[in-house]
C-alpha cells in the first residue's frame, strides 16, 4: 500500500536487532500528552487504479485543456516541445537524483546543467547564467535583490507599470519588509515605456530599472535606450526576458542588461496550470560573487579529465547561512534540463523558425481580427501577442461565451490589472495555433451577430 | 576520453525539422520588427542529429546516481521511491496542457484538486489553511516568516528576532535575513535538543518566532517541546515548523495541535515527488486561523459545489509566485495522499523510523552516534574517529561509498557534529538494501585500518575520479566557450 517493503518478519527481526520490542517503543521520547490519537481524517485510502481513475476524473474536469484552441498568453505559452525532451527528462537518472552533491557520481545533472548555463548565455548574449530559480516572478525578485546589494544607498526601485502584473505583485510581496521602495513607472501612451518620461523618472535614488520587453502587452520596448538612460543616472538596468522571442529579438545583453531575468517554461515545458516554471538568471560577469541560487563549472577530476563540479558554494545557504547571497536550495533542476534537451533539440534553425512561425501567426490573427471590427490601442511593433478590443455591443451581445462555446478561448481579460484597459483582452498566438484555427476564430469575432445571445458554456 | 559537451556535437545544417516553414518570406515576417529591436548577435545554438542528441543524453544519464540505481540515504532530503504513477497522472493531457488563466469554469478538476490537497495537508497537520504557491522549502520558509511579519506589522509590534537552533539547516537563516529579520540562534544541550535555559534567555518581546525543526536535524524528538512552546508563546512570538521532516510525524504527531502557528512542507521529500536532479519542489505553508488573513492571493475556494478563485483578501502578502505554484508537483503529492490515505501514511512514518534506527544499529559499533537516544526518520554519526586516528574524514569516507554503487550520506552536517555523517535510508529501502548498505560502511571502517589511503583518495570506481572543486572556484568556467577551431577545451590559462 505504502511502497513499503517490509514483512512482518522482516519487522521482528529489525526490531530485535534495534533492541526495541515494537516501533510503538521507538516513539517513546515523544511526550504522551502531544501524541496524536485515532486515525488522520482523510478519505479512505485508494489502490493505484482507483487513484489513477479519480486523477483522471480530476483531469477530464479541466475541460479548458481539451479541444479548445488556447489564445491564452500572458507569461504561460504553449510552444511545440519536440518528444526527446520527454523522452530525456522521464529518465530515471535524471528525475529521480537529488542535487549534484556528490559530483563523482553525478556528472550527469552537472554536465546538464553547465549545458544549460551555456544555452541560455548564448541566447541572451549574457556572460554568467545561474542553474535556475522557481519561476519568473522570483527570478525578478532576485535580480532586484542582487541589484540592490550593489547600488547600497539606492532605495528606489522603478519598475514599469508594462511589467507582468503578478511579477510586480509578487516583487511587492517579498521587498515589503526590504527598505526599498518599489515605484511604478506608467506605460505611455503607445502602451510602451515613454523614454522622455524615464528620463525624468530616474534619479540618484534608483538602484535599478526594471522593464519588460517584449512587455505584458506583448509590445517590444527601447531597450538600448532605456538601458543607456538608466546608466546614465546611475543606476543598473534589469530586463526581463522572453526566451523564444531572443531568437529574433535584440538580447539583453546587445541592450546592455546588468541583470537579465526571464521565465522559461516555453522551452521544453507544457502549461501545466502554471508549474513548474523555471526562472532564467543571468547577469554580467562583476555579479559573479553575488549571483543566487547554484552554478555548475566546469573542472578537472584527479586524474586531470574534464569534469563538472557545483562552484562557487560559499554564496549558498549551506555554506554561509544568514549571510549568503539567497536562500535557495531546491531550484527547478528537471523543468532546466527540459529547457537545455529543448534548445538543443530545436537549435539555431529550429528555434528561429518557432520564433517566425509565431510572429507570423500573431500578425495573420491581428490583421484578421482588425479585418472583422476588432480594434487594437497600441499599434508599435510586438511579438507574439497584442492586446484587443473587441467591438463593444458584441462582447455586451455575449461574444466571450459565443467563442468559448465554439472552443476558442479567446485571450486574458485585462480590466482586473489595467482598469484603464477595461474590455480589452491580451490574446497571443504561438506556432501551435495553426492558419485554420486562426481564421475560425476571425471569422467568429466577424460573424457574431448576438443571436447566440446567453449562451453560456459550462 | 570525457564524454563531448553538446557544442562539440554541433555540425551547421544537420539539426532535426520540427516545425514547418512560415507561409511567407522571412523578410515579411521580420519586417513587423524595426530593425534596431532585432537579434544582431549570432544565434550559436548547437545543431546535432536526434540520434546523437539521444545518445548524448544515454551517456549523461549513465554517469548519474538516481534512487532506481541504488541506496540514496542522503540524510534531511528524503530519496524515497517515487512511484512511476505520479509520473503518469501529472502527465495527464487534461493537468499538463492546462494554461493558467483558464476560466474557472474550464479549470474545475484542478481547482478541486488544489482545494482537496489543502484539506488533506490540514488534516494531517493539524493547521487551518495552507497557500500552495511556494515552489520549495526555502521559499515556504520565506512566505511563512512573512506571514509572521505581516501579522505583527498589523499588530503595531516591531519584533524583529528570529531563534534557531545551531543545528537548523541553513536556509532558516538565510530567509530570516532575506525578510530583513536578525537570526539569533539558541545552542543545544548535551541531549542534541533547544537548551531550554538559553531559549529561556534569549526569547522575548522581540522576538518574532522560534524556527524549528521536529524531528530536528539530528533526527531527534525535542522530547521537551511543550516546555518550547510555553517559552514561546509566553513571549508573545510564533513557532514556526521548518516541516522537512515531516515524514518522521504523519499520523503520530500533528504540528497545528502542538503549538505550531506556521509551517511548511517538502512535497517532495515526505509526498514522493521526485527531485529532479534539484528540483522542482513544492513548499506549501500552513497556518494557524490568526495567519490565514495574510496568506498569499489567490486561493482556490470552495463555493457550493463549484470551485473558484478567490482573489478578496485584503490582508494578503500578494502572490508569491507567476501563477500558483508547482502544480505538477501538487498533483504528484496529491495522488501520494489519495493512493495511501491515513493508515498509508502512518505506515510510511513507522517505517521510516525503522529503517533508521535498524541501518544505525548495524554500524553504531564502528561508526559512533554523539548524541546516543532513538532515532527518529533519520541519524548523525560522527566519523571523528576516523579522521583523529586515521587521518580518513566524512568526507572521504562518503566518497567511499560511492566505489561501492551507493549514494553518500549527508557529509558535514549539521554543523554541530564533528565529521557528521547524517543518514536517512527512507521506508522504502528493504531490509536487505540496508543490510548491503550497513556492510559497505563496515566494510569501510576495516578499509581505514588496513589501507586509508585507499579511502582517502576514494572513488575509484566511479565515472570520474574526485573533482577538483578548488580549482573550479579559483577559475569559474560556468559556460562553454569555443576555441579558435570551433571546438576542444575552451584555452587554458
Amino acid at each position: 500500500m505504502s511502497y513499503v517493503p517490509h514483512t512482518d518478519r522482516d519487522r521482528e527481526e529489525m526490531l530485535r536487532s534495534i533492541g526495541a520490542s515494537s516501533v510503538e517503543d521507538l516513539l517513546r521520547e515523544i511526550p504522551p500528552s502531544i501524541r496524536f490519537g485515532g486515525a488522520l481524517p482523510l478519505p479512505r485510502p485508494l489502490s493505484q487504479q482507483e487513484t489513477e481513475e479519480e486523477l483522471a476524473r480530476l483531469a477530464g474536469l479541466c475541460r479548458g485543456a481539451h479541444g479548445f484552441d488556447s489564445y491564452l498568453g500572458g507569461g504561460s505559452y504553449d510552444h511545440y516541445v519536440p518528444a526527446l525532451v520527454g523522452a530525456t527528462t522521464s529518465r530515471p537518472e535524471f528525475y529521480t537524483a537529488y542535487t549534484p552533491y556528490q559530483a563523482e557520481v553525478s556528472q550527469g545533472t552537472l554536465q546538464a546543467i553547465f549545458e544549460f548555463q551555456s544555452l541560455i548565455a548564448r541566447l541572451t548574449a549574457m556572460p554568467i547564467v545561474n542553474a535556475s530559480l522557481y519561476d519568473g516572478a522570483t527570478a525578478l525578485v532576485e535580480g532586484v535583490w542582487m541589484a540592490s546589494g550593489e547600488k547600497v544607498g539606492r532605495s528606489e526601485v522603478l519598475v514599469a507599470r508594462s511589467v507582468h502584473p503578478r511579477y510586480r505583485a509578487a516583487l511587492c510581496a517579498h521587498l515589503a519588509v526590504s527598505g526599498l521602495r518599489l515605484r511604478e513607472l506608467p506605460a505611455g501612451e503607445g502602451g510602451d515605456i515613454d523614454l522622455s518620461m524615464l528620463k525624468e523618472s530616474v534619479s540618484s535614488e534608483t538602484a535599478v530599472v526594471v522593464v519588460q520587453s517584449p512587455n505584458f502587452f506583448g509590445l517590444l520596448e527601447k531597450t538600448g535606450e532605456i538601458g543607456e538612460i538608466a546608466h546614465a543616472a546611475g543606476a543598473l538596468f534589469l530586463q526581463i526576458f522572453e526566451p523564444v522571442s531572443l531568437a529574433i529579438l535584440a538580447t539583453p545583453g546587445e541592450a546592455g542588461a546588468d541583470i537579465a531575468v526571464g521565465e522559461g517554461a516555453a522551452l521544453g515545458s507544457r502549461p501545466s496550470f502554471g508549474g513548474p516554471l523555471l526562472g532564467l538568471f543571468a547577469a554580467r560577469e562583476a555579479f559573479l560573487r553575488r549571483m543566487p541560487g547554484r552554478l555548475s563549472g566546469m573542472t578537472e577530476d584527479a586524474l586531470g579529465e574534464r569534469a563538472f563540479t557545483l562552484t562557487l558554494q560559499t554564496r549558498e545557504q549551506h555554506i554561509r547561512r544568514d549571510k549568503a547571497t539567497s536562500n535557495i536550495c531546491t531550484n527547478q533542476g528537471l523543468v532546466a534540463l527540459a529547457a537545455a534537451v529543448h534548445l538543443a533539440a530545436m537549435g539555431r534553425v529550429g528555434l528561429r523558425r518557432a520564433a517566425l512561425l509565431t510572429q507570423e501567426r500573431a500578425l495573420l490573427l491581428r490583421r484578421l481580427l482588425g479585418e472583422g471590427g476588432a480594434r487594437f490601442p497600441f499599434a508599435g511593433p510586438f511579438f507574439r501577442e497584442f492586446v484587443v478590443r473587441f467591438p463593444e455591443e458584441a462582447v455586451r451581445a455575449g461574444l466571450v461565451d459565443h467563442l468559448q462555446s465554439k472552443g476558442i478561448l479567446p485571450g486574458i481579460p485585462l480590466e482586473g490589472a489595467y482598469p484603464e484597459l477595461g474590455g480589452c483582452r491580451l490574446v497571443a498566438v504561438t506556432e501551435r495555433r495553426s492558419p485554420e484555427s486562426i481564421r475560425r476564430f476571425a471569422d467568429l469575432v466577424r460573424g457574431f451577430r448576438g443571436a447566440e445571445r446567453g449562451v453560456r458554456y459550462a | 576520453m570525457p564524454n563531448p559537451v553538446i557544442f562539440e556535437l554541433h555540425k551547421q545544417g544537420r539539426s532535426a525539422e520540427h516545425l514547418p516553414l512560415p507561409a511567407g518570406p522571412e523578410s515579411e515576417i521580420l519586417a513587423s520588427i524595426p530593425e534596431r529591436m532585432r537579434r544582431r548577435a549570432p544565434l550559436p545554438l548547437p545543431e546535432v542529429p536526434e540520434l546523437e542528441l539521444a545518445r548524448h543524453y544515454e551517456r549523461l544519464a549513465r554517469m548519474n546516481h538516481h534512487v532506481e540505481k541504488d541506496v540514496y540515504p542522503l540524510g534531511s532530503c528524503t530519496m524515497k521511491y517515487n512511484p512511476k504513477l505520479h509520473e503518469k497522472v501529472a502527465s495527464l493531457p487534461g493537468f499538463a496542457a492546462l494554461h493558467p488563466m483558464t476560466p474557472e469554469e474550464l479549470s474545475q478538476g484542478a481547482l478541486e484538486l488544489l482545494v482537496s490537497l489543502e484539506e488533506a495537508l490540514k488534516a494531517i497537520t493539524g493547521m487551518d489553511a495552507f497557500t500552495l504557491q511556494p515552489s520549495a522549502g526555502a521559499h515556504g520558509e520565506f512566505t511563512g516568516l512573512s506571514l509572521v511579519e505581516a501579522y505583527y506589522r498589523r499588530k503595531g509590534e516591531t519584533r524583529p528576532k528570529v531563534v534557531l537552533p545551531d543545528s537548523a539547516h541553513g536556509t532558516n537563516p538565510a530567509s530570516v535575513r532575506r525578510l530583513g529579520l536578525v537570526p539569533v540562534e539558541v545552542k543545544s544541550d548535551e541531549r542534541g535538543e533547544v537548551s531550554l535555559e538559553a531559549l529561556e534567555r534569549i526569547v522575548d518581546g522581540s522576538t518574532a518566532a522560534l524556527m524549528l525543526t521536529l524531528p530536528n536535524t539530528l533526527g531527534l524528538f525535542e522530547s521537551r517541546l511543550p516546555r518550547i512552546v510555553e517559552i514561546v508563546h509566553g513571549a508573545g512570538a510564533q513557532i514556526y515548523l521548518d516541516g522537512a521532516n515531516l515524514n518522521a510525524l504523519l499520523g503520530i504527531v500533528r504540528p497545528g495541535d502542538v503549538g505550531f502557528d506556521v509551517m511548511h512542507t517538502n512535497l517532495h521529500k515526505t509526498f514522493s515527488t521526485p527531485h529532479g536532479g534539484g528540483g522542482p519542489g513544492a513548499g506549501p505553508v500552513g497556518v494557524k486561523e490568526h495567519l490565514r488573513p495574510f496568506l498569499p492571493t489567490p486561493r482556490a475556494v470552495r463555493s457550493g459545489d463549484r470551485f473558484a478563485w478567490d482573489h478578496d483578501c485584503p490582508d494578503s502578502i500578494g502572490p508569491v509566485h507567476s501563477w500558483y505554484g508547482n502544480f505538477a508537483i501538487l498533483v504528484r503529492a496529491y495522488a501520494y495522499i489519495r493512493h495511501l490515505g491515513a493508515p498509508g501514511l502512518r505506515e510510511v512514518t513507522e517505517n521510516a523510523i525503522l529503517n533508521a534506527n535498524y541501518l544505525r544499529s548495524l554500524i553504531e559499533k564502528e561508526y559512533p552516534i554523539p548524541y546516543r537516544r532513538i532515532a527518529m526518520h533519520e541519524f548523525v554519526a560522527s566519523a571523528s574517529r576516523f579522521f583523529k586516528d586515521s587521518n580518513v574524514r566524512a568526507m572521504d569516507i562518503g566518497k567511499r561509498l560511492l566505489d561501492f554503487g551507493f549514494y553518500a550520506p549527508t557529509i558535514s552536517f549539521p554543523l554541530i557534529v564533528k565529521e557528521a555523517l547524517m543518514i536517512e535510508p527512507t521506508e522504502t529501502e528493504t531490509r536487505e538494501s540496508i543490510e548491503r548498505y550497513a556492510e559497505a560502511m563496515l566494510r569501510i571502517a576495516r578499509e581505514i585500518e588496513e589501507d586509508p589511503e585507499r579511502v582517502r583518495s576514494a572513488p575509484h570506481e566511479t565515472p570520474v575520479r574526485r573533482v577538483n572543486e578548488s580549482l573550479a572556484s579559483r577559475r569559474p568556467r560556468l559556460a562553454w566557450e569555443e576555441t579558435a577551431d570551433g571546438g576542444g577545451e575552451p584555452p587554458r590559462d
